[in-house]
């Protein structure tokens, strides 16, 4: 192996080897979950079963065909795109704020920020339902945007913050210099530099709520059922391949979301490289 | 400007630049907090309130107290050594009247029965039996005929200990402890004590699930560190892709692929392993299995990232030094990877303890997690004082590991990107 790193014995390739194998396992363990399970959205049978009886996209039109389902797919997005906005205001700004703030209180601020994640999902549902069930937020959408907020903000004040570490504050103080009043260094100079990391934020907070089971679990009532709500039902009664297409179609999301990431990172990665 | 203009700028304000740099450092921090302050007035509506009512509902024990008011009341001076005396006998009879009236004995009746079997049964059936207020001097006689229990002295105390307005009835229950009818606090009785197991059981998954992730992780991390960046980020995709696929879509595979049906069992089958499909799922095995797979990537990544900053200079010299490679693996890499376990084995303990929906959807009656249980116990029996009692021990145990995992990644990059 060209690879390996440095090997001179034989019992250094020996361990080599045996990394190799066990990773390999892992990663069909990790990945050939999620390649079985698609085919069968594909099936012309009723059963989830190999091999299949033959081709067939009428899991999909089922799918396509169900309000119940369609309905829980137009919920997620609502769902996903308004909490993705307001966490990105809120995030953005926090960051911004947490950048610049000098205070032995930060790091406790810092940490109550990011403990939406931290803290278990039953937890948050639970006080959630008793807090705003009183106040008619539950069974409404403001109730589960709120709440997804909430969630997805800590990601963008992580990813916004990792960015903002590597901005050079000189090039707003040169704005500055220029005569930019704040809005405009901001709107000009510092927001087209730090907008990949403003989009990675806005993909993990969409991929938050898109993916989010728990809080809709307590809080949402039969009008704003999501898509992952839709499919723990189906999952608890009966899987049928309907859920399979569900299934492929959250995955497919996921890729597009993951790529859109991915491409961000290396685009900033050769950036970097560029200027320094 | 020149230095003689800067002077006499001085002089005519008369401020020290001194101040004035500190007076607009301070205007600077302040607009810094000002721009932290909108997310955490959100997070306190949000989040921390939320939370921190869930925790009242814990200790909070006011129904009893709202539908038998003088009962509280004239309980109130009762030492509980012998049987209250006629007052407390006709303030009851009152306030059973009064909240029969008014339809609000269930409340109380609810409460009572938490704490005593039966309680609920006593409580209606006297207010049933009551027909007009008792005459002046009888209430004691006239409610003892009406039920014996009455004439318990544990009646009574199961009153007193819940007339509130705070309890630590809830939170001793959700570690199956009791208060006697002398107030001293005791084992609960046998079929009520589940929960001390449910929490060992949680511990339980969650450390097995930690070792497994570790076992698998530590070989896939250390691959991808050492690999040249090109090939070690195409098979971060691996990593990544089940990271980012739904927590639902990840758990149904599973059932697909475990299920006595399902693709395991028949090629199992096919391969003339086994006679009979193994039961792979809706048990233990099938909540470690799929756990583990949902957290594998919050192993790895940490460990990645520990392993990738170790300099491979290190073992080239404990090497030119003579040591063997399993030596130097063990004396010289091994140790530099330790924050990395350590953060990477106390993500995935920490994220596995609340988990909820893989063991609800894989595993048995057996199986299932304190998050199952206080998920009943709000949505399904409304007890929501044993809920949040149970939820108060889960948040505690949670954030002191919590606590525990920012002083060991302190310095280092959070790693984001977890999902529930």
């Amino acid at each position: 192996m060209s690879d390996a790193p440095s090997i001179r014995t034989s019992s250094q390739r020996i361990a080599w080897a045996a990394t190799i194998l066990v990773s390999t396992l892992v990663f069909i363990f990790l990945i050939a979950p999620i390649l079985a399970i698609m085919p069968l959205s594909f099936s012309s049978g009723s059963y989830l079963t190999y091999p299949l009886p033959g081709f067939s996209l009428r899991w999909y039109d089922d799918f396509i065909n169900s309000p119940r389902w369609m309905n829980s797919l137009k919920n997620s997005m609502i769902i996903g795109v308004a909490s993705t906005l307001l966490s990105m205001v809120l995030g953005t700004l926090a960051a911004l704020g947490l950048a610049q703030w000098k205070s032995r209180f930060k790091p406790l601020v810092l940490a109550f920020v990011l403990s939406p994640v931290v803290v278990p999902g039953v937890i948050t549902a639970v006080g959630l339902y008793f807090f705003f069930a009183p106040i008619g937020l539950t069974g409404s959408y403001l109730g589960l945007i709120l709440a997804h907020t909430a969630l997805a903000t800590p990601f963008v004040v992580i990813t916004v913050g990792a960015t903002l570490q590597s901005f050079d504050t000189n090039l707003a103080r040169a704005a500055a210099s220029l005569g930019a009043s704040p809005l405009e260094a901001f709107r000009r100079v510092i927001l087209p530099l730090i907008l990949p990391g403003l989009a990675s934020g806005a993909l993990f907070a969409f991929a938050t709520s898109f993916d989010e089971v728990v809080i809709v679990l307590f809080m949402a009532g039969p009008e704003q059922r999501t898509l992952p709500r839709e499919m723990f039902s189906g999952i608890r009664e009966n899987i049928s391949p309907t859920i399979t297409a569900a299934a492929v179609i959250l995955t497919t999301v996921s890729v597009i979301l993951l790529a859109t990431l991915e491409g961000l990172r290396r685009r900033n990665e050769r950036l970097k490289g560029g200027v320094t | 400007m020149t230095t003689a203009s800067l002077t006499g700028a001085d002089a005519t304000t008369n401020v020290p630049l001194k101040r004035r740099l500190k007076r607009a450092e301070r205007a600077r921090q302040l607009k810094a907090f000002a721009l932290v302050g909108p997310l955490l007035l959100f997070l306190l509506f949000t989040f921390a309130g939320p939370i921190a009512g869930m925790l009242w509902h814990a200790v909070d024990d006011r129904e009893v107290r709202q539908v038998l008011p003088q009962t509280v009341a004239a309980l109130a001076g009762w030492d509980g050594k012998d049987l209250p005396d006629e007052k407390a006998y006709a303030a009851l009879a009152s306030d059973l009247q009064a909240a029969r009236a008014a339809g609000t004995i269930a409340i109380a009746a609810k409460r009572l029965n938490y704490a005593q079997n039966g309680f609920r049964t006593i409580l209606f059936s006297t207010a049933r039996n009551l027909k007009a207020a008792p005459e002046a001097g009888t209430a004691k006689e006239t409610l003892g005929k009406i039920n014996p229990a009455w004439r318990e002295r544990s009646t009574w105390t199961t009153i007193k200990g819940a007339s509130g307005p705070i309890t630590s009835f809830y939170l001793l229950g959700a570690l199956d402890l009791v208060r006697n009818a002398d107030g001293a606090i005791v084992a609960a009785p046998p079929d009520q004590a589940i929960y001390r197991e449910v929490f060992a059981r949680t511990f339980l998954i969650s450390l097995g699930v930690t070792a497994l992730c570790l076992m698998l992780g530590f070989p896939v991390a250390y691959l991808l560190a050492t690999l040249p960046a090109g090939r070690s980020n195409l098979l971060m995709i691996f990593v990544l892709l089940p990271f980012w696929t739904s927590l639902l879509v990840r758990t149904c595979a599973w059932i697909v692929l475990l299920q006595s049906k399902g693709v395991v069992n028949d090629s199992l089958h096919w391969l003339g392993i086994i006679d009979e499909p193994l039961r792979l799922i809706y048990n233990r095995f099938g909540v470690c299995v799929a756990m583990t797979h949902v957290l594998l990537p919050f192993m790895i990544l940490p460990l990645y990232s520990s392993m990738k900053a170790i300099s491979p200079a290190y073992m080239r010299a404990a090497a030119s030094l003579g040591a063997p490679p399993l030596t130097a693996f063990l004396r010289i890499y091994l140790p530099q990877t330790l924050p990395g376990i350590g953060a990477g084995s106390l993500l995935v303990f920490i994220l596995a303890l609340g988990y909820y929906i893989t063991p609800a959807l894989v595993g048995g009656a057996a199986d299932q997690m304190i998050s199952y249980f206080i998920a009943l116990y709000t949505t399904e029996t409304a007890n929501w004082g044993l809920a949040s009692a149970l939820g108060a021990v889960l948040l505690l145990a949670t954030v002191l590991l919590a606590l525990v995992y920012g002083k060991l990644v302190q310095g280092q990059q959070v790693t984001g990107g977890m999902k529930n």
